[in-house]
Order: C-alpha cells, then sequence, then structure tokens
C-alpha cells in the first residue's frame, strides 16, 4: 500500500497531526535559537506539550500524562531556578549562544543528521500505516511493569534516590565554607 | 497515519536538540536542549510500540524509564551548574577552561 501526498491530506486525523506537530517543531527551534534565557525554556513547555499531544494521538495516555505532570509540572520549575540562581543573563541583548563560526558547522551536522535519520527511516518503513485507534489501558501498562519490568523499575527508582541524594550534597554549601 | 510522520517530527526535534548542544553558551540552556533530544527519543520509542503492536509495551516502559532518567539527570545537572556558577561565578560553558592545555 501506498499513501501519495494527496492521500495524507485526504486523511482527517493528518490534519490534527500537523495541527500539533508544527507548532511543536516551531518551539523546539525558538528553544535552541531564543536570545531570551525565559523565553528559552517557555518554548521548551510548548514543545514538550507538543511532544505528549503527540503521545495522546498515538493511544499511549499514560505516558503522555506522565509527560505533562514530570516535565512540564516538575523539569521547567528547575530550569527556571536554575536560572534565577546563576543570575543568568535576563535581557534581551545576552549572548546565549556561542558565534556564527560555530553556529554554521552545528548547523550543517544537525541538517546532515536530520537527513541520514529521514531517509533511512524513509527506507526502512516507506508509507506502513500505523493504527493508534485503541488506547492503551494504564492497568496493563502498571501490571508489566511491576512484573515483567520490576527489577529495572526498581534499577530506576534507585538512580532516582541516588541523584537526588547527590543532588542535595552538591547544592548545600559545606559548614567551613560560610557565607562568601 | 503512517509511521514515518512521527519518525520525521522526532528526527526534527532531535536535530533541533543536537544544534542547540553545540551553540548554546549557558549550562542551563545546554540542559535545555538534551531535554529536547530525549523528547525526541521517547517519540521514536511510543510510535514504534504502537506500530509493532507490542503486547508488553517495552516502547511506553521505556519511554517512562527514560523520563525518570531525564528528571534525575536534569536534577543533578543544575546541582552541578549551581556549584560551577559557586566557584567561578559564571554558567557559559565556554568559560570553564580551566583543564585546556
Amino acid at each position: 500500500m501506498t499513501v501519495t501526498i494527496g492521500d495524507f491530506f485526504r486523511e482527517t486525523a493528518n490534519w490534527a497531526f500537523l495541527a500539533i506537530a508544527i507548532p511543536t517543531l516551531l518551539a523546539g527551534w525558538r528553544t535552541v535559537t531564543s536570545n531570551n534565557i525565559v523565553r528559552a525554556v517557555l518554548y521548551l513547555v510548548i514543545s514538550l506539550a507538543g511532544s505528549a499531544a503527540l503521545f495522546f494521538m498515538l493511544g499511549a495516555e499514560f505516558v503522555g500524562w506522565t509527560v505533562v505532570l514530570v516535565y512540564i509540572g516538575a523539569v521547567i520549575i528547575l530550569f527556571l531556578i536554575g536560572i534565577m540562581i546563576t543570575r543568568a543573563p535576563l535581557g534581551q541583548e545576552a549572548e546565549l549562544s556561542h558565534p556564527r563560526s560555530v553556529r554554521a558547522p552545528a548547523a550543517l551536522l544537525s541538517t546532515v543528521m536530520f537527513g541520514v535519520i529521514t531517509w533511512a527511516m524513509v527506507d526502512a518503513f516507506g508509507s506502513n500505516a500505523i493504527e493508534p485507534f485503541e488506547p492503551t489501558v494504564t492497568s496493563d501498562l502498571s501490571f508489566l511493569i511491576f512484573d515483567r519490568f520490576v527489577i529495572p523499575f526498581e534499577v530506576v527508582s534507585f538512580v532516582l534516590l541516588a541523584a537526588l541524594i547527590g543532588g542535595i550534597a552538591l547544592a548545600r554549601k559545606d559548614d567551613g565554607e560560610g557565607q562568601r | 497515519m503512517t509511521i514515518v510522520q512521527f519518525l520525521i517530527v522526532s528526527a526534527a526535534l532531535f536535530s533541533f536538540g543536537l544544534y542547540g548542544v553545540i551553540t548554546r553558551r549557558n549550562a542551563v540552556l545546554v540542559l535545555a536542549s538534551v531535554e529536547l533530544m530525549l523528547a525526541a527519543v521517547n517519540i521514536n520509542f511510543v510510535a514504534f510500540d504502537v506500530y509493532l503492536g507490542d503486547t508488553t509495551h517495552a516502547g511506553q516502559i521505556f519511554s517512562l524509564f527514560i523520563i525518570a532518567l531525564a528528571a534525575a539527570e536534569v536534577g543533578i545537572g543544575i546541582a552541578i551548574i549551581l556549584m560551577i556558577y559557586r566557584n567561578r561565578q559564571s554558567a557559559n560553558v565556554d568559560e570553564l577552561d580551566s583543564m585546556k592545555g
């Protein structure tokens, strides 16, 4: 079965897909190019919300809501606190990116990366259809996590615990240091 | 819908993240670009999970693990940036050159 451009626009779900994907990509682009550090992080919110919406389209509701809670709810707050604590330059004229001599090779590299990945994916999967019309049941997911994937789950929870304790240990001031 | 459209969005987001990691000077924004790359990887995992109709849902569970690890990474990363800022009064990655020969 081959899908042409006309078939792509005839399917209603693809319009919803475009309505999600285009803002996601624009916000992702502004995240890495914006000259205002707070705006860059807030564009990251839009981009992550778009990825959560793509998960909903694919029927992965639990993963989508986890992205909303963990990324948009917690990680973004950490970023904003990090910006405020390090007194990053908040003005419009701040030099947040490297000069053009670094940006041009980086743009070339990432364009080549995009081209190679896209070529490989189109070559391998062509126009294979995806049918996400029945959402993943969250209880199935939880049975799998606590049955088949229970050891990786425990390992991840210990990694998280160690990381958070390490974060506290790194960020607190030593007693002998005093105020500087 | 085809699977390729999700993979192309994911590839574009990953390339943006790569561009950001290389070009950003501020360490917090480098971390934000890494988050963009991880989000792209998650889209790939979930898309392939749905495409293959996997009954063990390994793709979705792996993307949950990635989300947890990304949260841990940001927690540690912000703490390290905070320490660097305290010692060097700067969070720009190009000024951290004391190990440069």
